[in-house]
């Protein structure tokens, strides 16, 4: 073996020249490997809407970056809410999630998922339950809401452990009968927590009111986009000196500036 | 006869059934403990560790985070909670001490999956191997800490098969078993030793803390080296032996340096010679030459004990 490799004599370094092909194999077979991590990682980042993340879990992106899948927080949870993705369960291999309409997060006081939390995947600086963000309700299906067909079901407004706050009955005119009322369940964002209890206790066969990640069910308006009346809140006074008088344009009335 | 046909069966004679087997049996029940503390919480409802080999929490007090995830974790831009550095810090004072891949051969569930694959192998008599270099998981783990970076998620935690298959025994999720599976088929018709000792970056990990780490398998007796060759064929990395057994001559240490050395002592079992043992990192005292049968034994009071038969 070793006399054949000497008789390659036309390398300068056959050693030297081992290592390079060496290199260049494995480390490209490495570096190939990688590129499909990579695809792979940012594939797992399409978390289906239905998953919810824990209490105090940082926005997706950052989340993935701080979970290490250890199930601590899955451990902890006194109802068994969360629970650890599988394969093909939608969100990224090990990390924990929720389904409202199966078991909701029962909003626990002292929060033990997150103080489970070795990472601050769940973040520490959550202490208030009720300032945790998993997810806003949205009513998804107008069309078979009991309420707003004119039904006093009121169910997702009762369950709600932040009732009067978070869902309110707002009343309208019953256009159907003319002469009852509707009173549609309206979810107040700044006041969901996205426990899912509304899902979760929707009557339906299919829930007409579903909790989605914040980022898909509640929305900030567009900066650029002024809105005079909360301009003026802002500046606690009008924004212009004194009100514009507006010429009245009356078929019959003068035109300003021009003599009849 | 070749070496495989003839393993174990001089060391069982010269030593007897548990010499030749100790470090096997010890390995085996380490390996069941370390699964046991997570499993007697889910199935008993007696709390020992909780969470999974990434990271676990023991009697509420004890916390543990493998290094290598913390590391990408932090090449993804997370800086973590005061437990998880704690926890990685006391993981990585232990294996210093405990010696580096001492976690692929004690601690992590898919070595017996391998180790079954490797002797069902022999069994079947499949001799055909992928040719892979061992430096290819040194290159995979730098390309794992690299993809975390970019993408800025825990990326080998999206594949890993072993947390994976750790996590289908301790909370009951069953697709784990495939990534154990495939570990098992890619051993087997594959490559020899083909995940341990060439893909997985996790072993890569723990070797590089095994360059610095106290505890080590030394061959002190190497002078009684009879060339029998059984150490290199129960060897998961056989080329870690030959600096410590063969440097008689260059006067090298006889302390297996050697950073891909998972410390599972088979080859402690398996020589009939009595040559390896566990030692320290700088624990370089030999034995001399003895002859350990037969007429000819030298009345050697220092080495009587060790010449047995």
């Amino acid at each position: 073996m070793n006399a054949n490799k000497n008789s390659k004599g036309g390398l300068a370094n056959p050693g030297r020249r081992k290592a390079f092909e060496d290199v260049a194999r494995f480390g490209g077979g490495a570096a190939a490997c990688a590129v499909m991590l990579s695809a792979f990682a940012e594939q797992s980042r399409a978390r289906p809407a239905q998953a919810l993340r824990p209490p105090g879990a940082l926005p997706e992106k950052d989340f993935l970056a701080a979970c290490v899948r250890c199930g601590l927080c899955v451990r902890d949870c006194p109802y068994k809410t969360l629970k650890l993705a599988d394969w093909g369960d939608g969100p990224a291999l090990g990390t924990p999630y929720f389904h409202a309409r199966q078991i909701p997060c029962e909003m626990c006081d002292n929060i033990p998922c997150v103080k489970a939390c070795p990472t601050g995947a769940l973040d520490h600086a959550l202490v208030d339950i009720g300032k945790a963000k998993m997810g806003v309700a949205a009513i998804t299906s107008r069309e078979t809401c009991l309420n707003l067909q004119g039904l006093r079901c009121d169910v997702c407004y009762r369950v709600c452990p932040v009732i009067d706050k978070a869902i309110t009955l707002e009343r309208t005119h019953n256009t159907r009968t003319t002469k009852h009322a509707v009173f549609e369940p309206v979810v107040h964002a700044d006041y969901c927590t996205g426990c899912g209890k509304c899902e979760k206790s929707c009557v339906l066969t299919d829930a007409a009111i579903k909790v989605l990640p914040v980022e898909i069910a509640a929305l900030k308006q567009d900066a650029h986009y002024k809105r005079g009346w909360i301009e003026k809140e802002k500046a606690g006074g009008a924004l212009v000196d004194a009100p514009v008088k507006l010429p009245t344009r009356l078929p019959d009335a003068p035109l300003p500036g021009v003599k009849p | 006869m070749s070496v495989e046909d003839r393993l174990y069966v001089e060391a069982r004679r010269r030593k007897g059934l548990w010499e030749a087997s100790r470090y096997r049996i010890l390995r085996r029940i380490t390996q069941g403990l370390f699964l046991a503390v997570f499993l007697t919480g889910p199935l008993f409802g007696l709390w020992i560790a909780k969470g999974t080999l990434a990271s676990s929490m023991t009697f509420g007090v004890l916390p543990l985070t493998d290094p290598f995830v913390l590391v990408q974790s932090l090449a993804a831009r997370h800086w973590p909670e005061l437990t998880a550095v704690i926890g990685a810090a006391i993981v990585l004072a232990g294996y210093l001490i405990f010696g580096g891949r001492s976690y692929c051969a004690w601690v992590c569930p898919l070595n017996p999956v391998a180790d079954f694959a490797g002797w069902l192998r022999q069994r079947l008599g499949v001799t055909h191997s992928a040719r892979l270099r061992p430096a290819f998981r040194n290159y995979l783990a730098f390309g794992v800490i690299a993809v975390s970076a970019v993408t800025g998620a825990v990326a080998w935690e999206l594949v890993n098969p072993i947390t994976a298959f750790h996590r289908a025994l301790v909370f009951g999720m069953w697709f784990g078993l495939a990534g154990a599976g495939a570990v098992f088929v890619f051993d087997l018709l594959v490559a020899k030793h083909g995940w341990c000792g060439h893909i997985c970056p996790v072993g890569a990990a723990y070797g590089a803390i095994g360059k610095a780490s106290l505890l080590r398998v030394a061959a002190p007796a190497r002078a009684a080296c009879d060339d029998c060759m059984e150490c290199f064929a129960v060897c998961p990395e056989p080329h870690v032996i030959p600096p410590a057994l063969r440097g008689e001559k260059t006067g090298a240490s006889p302390v297996i340096l050697g950073a891909d050395c998972t410390l599972c002592g088979a080859c402690i079992d398996v020589c009939p010679e009595s040559v390896f043992r566990f030692a320290h990192r700088f624990d370089t005292r030999t034995e001399p030459a003895r002859r350990s049968s037969g007429a000819m034994a030298e009345p050697i009071a220092s080495t009587s004990s060790l010449a047995k038969g």
